[in-house]
């Protein structure tokens, strides 16, 4: 997408008529996440519990590698480390996956195409930052295109610290996510709702051309 | 080598030869007629592929300098022709004719010098960096810790030591 993109202009129907089209209001919702609708909980403590268990056991990860750290997720789905074997497997869109793996150094450029995404995937969904990057810039700490904090532009759940760290230790950091998940504490997309606003001032900050609309459910 | 440098030596101004090794060789040449000698190159002297263009800010001295670095592949040889720009007024004569790489090499060193190239296509879209405003970053007066510090939220607690220090305190504690 670029600016002229999202910008309001006239174009002809099918039948020839000009008709006027403001591509934020007409082609995507507008509205912001709703924070209720991410924080419903079933009445009976029992059943919610029940959803957390099977929840924990169905992570479908977004096959997007942010950066250097994508390399070690080929041999966790390959039969070396088989990570599938734990119910974690890889779907190749945004809408089929509801775990996010940040793998490694994210420029402002990906940023941008990592928002998207990961306000497109369905809740609940869970961020799993990977390497030392994603937690203080790691090695590019002082590069004038790599984000330092990625807690600052989407809610993490786990961080998996190394530089890069060993396909082990993703399944360690996987683990974690999973008991997070059953003890009812994976809730980053209620903590994305809540705290909006903030996201999307910090994410505008860095990204300069802003030439999608705000939330891109 | 020796040879090549003397025949273009009678066509074009060429200065400052650097023979690296048997294989490599630079010449520095004037900037109105660089484009010239690249094209001489290519089409008579059979260095018909483009290893890369790149460039180097030397800041000091006022001047950006372009590398124009060709392949012989018969002879298995490089050349590179450097060509030297005013550092206030970078711009060249675009070479996006000859070939088609080219204007990827000339795109990336607007963004990222800032030097211009004008009639290169796309030149002016951004290739790397999306929205960027400000000096660009390859410059050595853009102080990209600083950039970083400002933009970008740093986590506390970070520590950095002197390799040599650290361990010498770490191994001889008494000094």
């Amino acid at each position: 997408m670029s600016l002229e993109d999202i910008k309001k202009r006239t174009v002809l129907d099918p039948d020839g008529k000009e008709i006027e089209i403001d591509p934020l209001k007409d082609y995507y919702c507008a509205a912001t996440p709703d924070m209720k609708m991410e924080q419903q909980k079933s009445s009976a403590p029992i059943i919610e519990k029940f959803a957390n268990w099977a929840r924990s056991e169905s992570l479908w990860i977004l096959a997007f590698g942010t950066g250097c750290g994508a390399i070690e997720m080929r041999p966790l789905m390959t039969p070396k480390y088989d990570a599938y074997r734990f119910g974690i497997q890889w779907r190749a869109t945004p809408r089929q996956s509801n775990v996010f793996i940040i793998s490694g150094y994210m420029s402002v450029k990906t940023l941008k195409r990592a928002i998207r995404a990961y306000e497109q995937m369905p809740s609940p969904k869970y961020v799993l930052g990977l390497g030392s990057c994603t937690i203080n810039g790691g090695m590019y700490w002082d590069s004038y295109n790599t984000i330092n904090r990625l807690d600052h532009y989407m809610p993490v759940d786990v961080y998996v610290v190394g530089c890069m760290p060993r396909p082990e230790s993703i399944l360690s950091g996987f683990d974690t996510l999973k008991k997070l998940i059953r003890e009812g504490k994976g809730e980053g997309a209620a903590k994305y709702a809540e705290n909006f606003e903030w996201y999307k001032k910090n994410q505008k900050q860095i990204i300069q051309d802003w030439d999608m609309p705000d939330y891109n459910w | 080598m020796n040879e090549l440098i003397e025949r273009l030596r009678n066509k074009f101004p060429v200065k400052d030869e650097v023979f690296q090794k048997d294989t490599l060789s630079f010449i520095t040449t004037e900037k109105s007629q660089a484009i010239e000698l690249v094209t001489h190159l290519r089409d008579y002297e059979g260095y018909t592929h483009l290893v890369l263009l790149t460039a180097v800010d030397w800041i000091e001295d006022g001047i950006f300098q372009l590398t124009y670095l060709l392949n012989n592949p018969t002879e298995k040889k490089d050349l590179g022709v450097l060509v030297m720009l005013d550092r206030e007024d970078p711009v060249m004569t675009s070479s996006h004719h000859l070939w088609a790489a080219m204007a990827t090499y000339q795109r990336e060193l607007f963004e990222m010098f800032g030097i211009s190239f004008p009639g290169s296509p796309r030149l002016e879209e951004p290739f790397i960096l999306e929205g960027w405003h400000g000096i660009p970053p390859y410059r050595r007066d853009f102080d990209t810790k600083k950039y970083s510090q400002e933009t970008y939220f740093q986590r506390p607690g970070r520590e950095t030591h002197d390799p040599a220090e650290h361990m010498k305190k770490k191994m001889y504690p008494e000094g």
